[in-house]
């Protein structure tokens, strides 16, 4: 809401600067977003009579104008317009002079004739034939204003006014008003508040002869008020009222539309001017559209209405959307003779869904939607009418049509100071309440507030006690500790585990990403997974920013890749990631979704290849106490290399997989190098953790150690030969250790050969060599007879 | 003999004096002194000696032994020494040759200004309170006194899973909130960080996905004078001891008063400048007593208790803090850009 202070004056005399108006009226509840000095990029400008106008002798389009700026000396002006004459007041920029957009103007020479200035158009003022309809759009502005020369141009053109933007919350369409802000400033500043009752002399014919009203749905439309103006003269409005709107951000019109916003502006109430040559029967309905029912618009667009919307109709057809904007039909022209002027409520919500329907948000629907106060429409009208007086636009007819559908009824309530006071933590006496109340215009019977009714906001003691703080002073109030039972904060173990995860990360030099958590179904493609996946069973969002953010994603790993992708665009070298992702997976019989944590990896680079990211794995599930752990090949995995991808086990539960990225989804995602990711199930990884350890005594006679190398099949994997091992080893043997895998020269094809450290310890004895060498024995006999390996 | 003995202890004096190794040192003992050696050689010849002059020789040839186990002990020390020096400089490293690389990640910024202010938090007695992310509307909406038709559920500002519109995707933290109310009594003391979105175009200074962290206190006797204590305390152990606060008057549907809380600017200290519009505040956070009919609608007894909440925009903090101008870049996950908090 834009406030001119010189509007607000009208009602409230406030003489305080600008700033200190801005710093309260934002304490008390209305905050200023910024003020404006209407002009203010204007300085150095003066009036000038032109008094002689001559040829420029080294030009054919240049004229030498002798100015009287009302200094001692005439000044000379050279200008390129055509058309000014001596005798003709124009606005004069004088030497060091300032113009909007950054312009100063400086004396200088044309052509061989010293220019002391500048003589101005209208645009160069930063004003169009709006602001002065009887000038020229593009030439020097001759101005009928009454001055005489050297009066400064901010003065002639009235400006210089303070415009207050103000941010008004959605729970005051009050305050979307100059005589609601009137009403805050002067319980503020503690000034008169003076609102004047509109009159109006009228005219003769009543409006009763002409018109009649009649509402069909008073839940859309509880009141519709009316008054008529007849032998209507459309001409520009006056300079006072164009200027006023101008500084509210209105472009003047011509006076008939310049009162209805004018009323707007000052009353919060929309109006609407329509030809009542227009309205066939002399009569309004107002209704709802019928199903195919279309209306052409003020803009010129037509408009398909469902009968959710409300119409203003005559007997035939609509005139109007309503509380929206007017018909073409119905629009007030040069040939209007006679005019309705509506003043009305409508329901917010139906005028909002109507306004979104249709895609046209208009001042008027902006101001509906928040639900107007119905006892404005009167008011507003009668203001309306007294206007067309004061500028002659015409003659009101005798009487008003107000057709009150839903009664108002007016809230009471109870005043409680020490409710207020308890929750507020405040002392303040009962007195300096209804003193707020009563200024903010509630009235007081007796122990009852009378709540007015532009204040539908209020129904609770604690509205009360808001409207009694932000006048107290919210910087008054003591800050406090609260008491109260003493309480154990922290995390929760899940909150814990998921921090150390992070810390271990970023330890093996993992950076944090953060992505979004939507996705799309091309995502899936991307990924490669199966048409039949339930992952690509999703919540769908029913009204996306776009396709790419349709869905919630079911998987972490795209996101990921997709960050990969960026940062080898930007050439960033071996680069680590983790994500702490959310997905989204929809369950049976569950309406929200189950929300899955996953940790997500990816790299690439230095230490980036399948083991260095697979140690990375074993370190975290060893620091997070997770045992048991098997990585078993995958190659149904469509996202990873179908032989670079392990599931990841502790026991049989599935924590996750990891791998290399399939060539094909890298290419997808236009990464144009080797990259490992791994997917982990923080949930599963919590499930399996071993309980807290306790202590183990140290081993107390010294362990025996023993390198075998054997040769099997290639295709044996590792971990079976290690679990043969563990099996066969018995009591004495303690671990088993890979320390090389070989294939190659002295090794046969398609045979291995792989290299095991062995550590045997007796508990009770220092180990014999004959147990070692038993040991041993045993493990190759078992190694020889499961796999057929042979000792190297 | 005496003769011998002395030539014997000027010749090996000298030669162990000249001896530069261990090695060489050691066959010099062994010459003189071993079992073998020199000098055992001519003690050997002490038989033939008359008997008055034995125990004068003797004592001689054990001075001389002495004198020489000391004069070994000595240079092999030395040539130690020496040895140890000349190792020590050879092994001279240019400790200005980078460390071996090891690679460490950080947190995310978002998550770095997250962490600080739940450590504040919990420090002050709260709990992490969680809660889903696609969320009921009657959980994200109408328990907090914003009723069906109200501008805020909108399609335009709140994305929708169905079309009746009661599944959504949270637009605030405070359904967390009411999921804690209706759950456990009073007193409650929670903090609920997470994810929220509305249906903003990404620019530099909007995200259809942002973070909040909420809080909720409600207790017998809460006031307004506790929601500022708190959140001044917060406040000063975020920015520092006596940066200033401005509470003004403000709007949101679930809490009656309402306030918003602005600081004084960091860039120009309240005079106005381009960081603060000119107002010499900086808006950080909206708070306020939570609405009566929020309790009610969560089945506790208004009558006997009253709360505060607050909630915080996590990207506006962390884009304050690190003075970070592009919301994007959070997003972005440029290494370039995460390796710098």
């Amino acid at each position: 809401m834009i406030l001119s202070r010189e509007w607000l004056n009208d009602y409230t005399q406030i003489t305080v600067s600008d700033k200190e108006y801005a710093e309260r009226m934002t304490m008390s509840g209305s905050k200023v977003e910024g003020i404006e000095v209407t002009g203010s990029e204007i300085s150095g400008v003066v009036a000038g009579r032109v008094t002689s106008i001559d040829k420029h002798a080294n030009s054919d389009h240049l004229w030498i104008c002798k100015v009287d700026v009302g200094q001692k000396e005439e000044l000379t002006v050279v200008t390129g317009a055509q058309y000014v004459k001596a005798g003709d007041m124009v606005p004069v920029a004088l030497d060091g002079a300032t113009l909007p957009g950054d312009v100063t103007i400086n004396t200088g020479e044309l052509r061989g004739v010293v220019s002391q200035g500048m003589l101005c158009s209208l645009k160069e003022l930063g004003l169009d034939t709006h602001d002065y309809p009887y000038a020229i759009e593009d030439g020097i502005f001759i101005m009928q204003e009454p001055c005489k020369p050297g009066d400064d141009i901010i003065s002639v053109l009235g400006l210089g006014d303070s415009v207050v933007d103000f941010e008004i919350t959605n729970n005051r369409p009050d305050c979307f008003s100059i005589i609601g802000l009137a009403r805050e400033s002067a319980a503020t500043f503690g000034t008169e508040l003076n609102i004047p009752t509109p009159a109006e002399s009228g005219s003769g014919d009543k409006i009763k002869d002409y018109l009649k009203i009649e509402i069909k749905d008073p839940a859309l439309c509880p009141r519709y008020t009316a008054r008529m103006v007849k032998n209507i003269r459309i001409q520009p409005s006056p300079a006072w009222m164009r200027r006023r709107l101008r500084a509210c951000g209105v472009r003047p019109i011509n006076n008939i539309v310049d009162i209805t916003n004018y009323v707007m502006l000052e009353y919060g109430q929309p109006m609407h001017a329509f030809d009542y040559s227009c309205v066939s029967g002399g009569k309004i309905v107002v209704r709802r559209a019928e199903e195919g029912e279309t209306v052409e618009t003020l803009d010129g667009k037509l408009r398909k209405l469902t009968p959710e919307m409300l119409v203003i109709a005559d007997e035939s057809r609509p005139v109007g959307i309503a509380g929206v904007m007017g018909g073409l039909n119905s629009e007030v022209t040069e040939k209007t003779t006679a005019i309705v002027f509506e003043s009305a409520t409508f329901n917010g919500t139906s005028i909002r869904k109507t306004s979104i329907a249709l895609g046209m948000r208009t001042d008027a629907s902006g101001l509906f939607e928040k639900g107007l106060d119905p006892n404005n429409t009167v008011p507003a009208v009668q203001r309306a009418c007294e206007l067309v007086e004061l500028l002659g636009a015409g003659e009101v007819m005798e009487g008003i049509i107000d057709v009150v559908a839903v009664e108002s009824k007016s809230v009471r309530l109870p005043l409680e100071p020490d409710k207020i006071n308890s929750l507020l933590g405040t002392d303040i006496s009962r007195d300096f309440m209804a003193e707020v109340l009563t200024k903010l215009g509630f009235e007081m019977d007796g122990n009852m507030i009378i709540v007015p009714s532009w204040r539908s906001d209020i129904e609770h003691y604690a509205d009360i006690a808001e409207e009694i703080a932000r006048f107290y002073g919210y910087d008054v109030i003591e800050p406090t500790m609260f008491r109260g039972v003493t309480a154990q904060g922290g995390y929760s173990d899940k909150q814990n585990a998921e921090r150390q995860l992070g810390q271990l990360c970023r330890g093996m030099g993992f950076y944090e990403i953060m992505t979004y958590s939507f996705g799309s179904a091309n995502d899936w493609d991307k990924i490669r997974l199966p048409k039949d996946s339930p992952l690509r069973k999703a919540f769908v969002i029913q009204n996306p920013l776009g396709e790419d953010t349709s869905v919630m994603r079911t998987a972490s790993l795209p996101s990921m890749l997709n960050v990969l992708a960026v940062n080898i665009n930007k050439r960033n070298k071996d680069v680590r990631l983790y994500e702490m992702a959310t997905i989204y997976l929809p369950e049976e019989g569950n309406p929200l979704a189950n929300e899955k944590t996953i940790l997500t990896l990816g790299a690439y680079g230095k230490g980036a290849d399948f083991f260095g990211i697979k140690g990375c794995v074993e370190a975290i599930l060893k620091s997070m106490r997770i045992t048991d752990v098997s990585f078993t090949a995958v190659r149904e995995n469509f996202a990873y290399h179908p032989g670079r991808c392990a599931e990841i086990r502790s026991g049989y539960e599935v924590l996750g997989c990891m791998g290399q990225i399939h060539p094909l989804v890298c290419e997808e995602f236009e990464i144009n190098r080797e990259v490992c990711a791994v997917e982990l199930d923080v949930e599963k990884m919590l499930a399996c953790r071993e309980p807290e350890p306790t202590y183990v005594p140290l081993p107390r006679f010294p362990a025996v150690t023993r390198d075998i190398a054997i040769v099997c099949d290639t295709e044996i994997p590792v971990a079976d030969l290690r679990a043969c091992i563990m099996m066969a080893g018995g009591e004495y043997l303690e671990s088993c250790d890979l320390f090389d895998v070989y294939s190659g020269a002295n090794i046969p094809e398609g045979k291995k050969s792989v290299a095991f450290a062995l550590t045997m310890r007796a508990e009770d004895q220092t180990l014999t060599d004959e147990h070692a060498e038993e040991t041993v024995n045993a493990i190759i006999k078992a190694l020889n007879k499961e796999y057929g390996a042979v000792i190297r | 003999m005496k003769e011998l003995l002395q030539e014997l202890r000027k010749s090996a004096l000298e030669a162990m004096a000249g001896a530069d190794s261990l090695e060489a040192l050691e066959s010099l003992r062994v010459k003189y002194l071993g079992k073998k050696g020199e000098l055992t050689a001519i003690l050997k010849q002490m038989g033939r000696l008359p008997a008055d002059e034995r125990p004068v020789i003797g004592q001689l040839a054990n001075e001389i032994r002495e004198q020489l186990d000391e004069a070994f002990e000595s240079r092999c020390k030395s040539i130690s020494q020496m040895l140890l020096e000349k190792r020590l400089k050879a092994e001279t490293l240019d400790v200005t040759i980078p460390g071996t690389y090891v690679p460490i990640g950080k947190k995310h910024p978002l998550t770095t200004v997250l962490d600080e202010a739940i450590e504040i938090f919990v420090g002050m007695g709260f709990c992490i309170a969680e809660g889903p992310e696609v969320e009921f509307s009657d959980y994200n909406f109408t328990k907090l006194n914003t009723p069906e038709g109200h501008p805020a559920r909108d399609r335009q500002d709140t994305f929708y899973f169905t079309d009746d519109g009661s599944v959504c995707l949270r637009t605030q933290t405070s359904p967390v909130q009411v999921r804690v109310m209706e759950t456990s009594p009073p007193p409650i003391r929670i903090i609920s960080p997470g994810r929220v979105y509305r249906k903003d175009e990404v620019d530099a200074t909007h995200s259809p996905m942002f973070h909040q962290i909420e809080g909720l206190v409600v207790d017998k006797g809460i006031t307004m004078g506790d929601l500022k204590g708190t959140l001044d305390t917060l406040v000063q152990r975020l920015y520092g001891e006596g940066t200033r606060t401005r509470f003004r008057p403000h709007h949101f549907p679930f809490t009656e008063p309402s306030c918003e809380v602005d600081v004084q600017c960091f860039e120009c200290g309240g005079a106005g400048c381009r960081v603060c519009k000119g107002e010499g505040w900086i808006e950080l956070l909206g708070a306020g007593m939570v609405h009566p009919k929020v309790l009610e609608g969560c089945g506790i007894d208004s009558t006997v208790y009253s709360g505060f909440a607050f909630g915080i925009g996590l990207e506006r903090m962390a884009m304050r803090r690190f003075n970070i101008r592009d919301m994007r870049l959070l997003f972005e996950n440029d290494v370039r850009f995460l390796s710098q908090f």
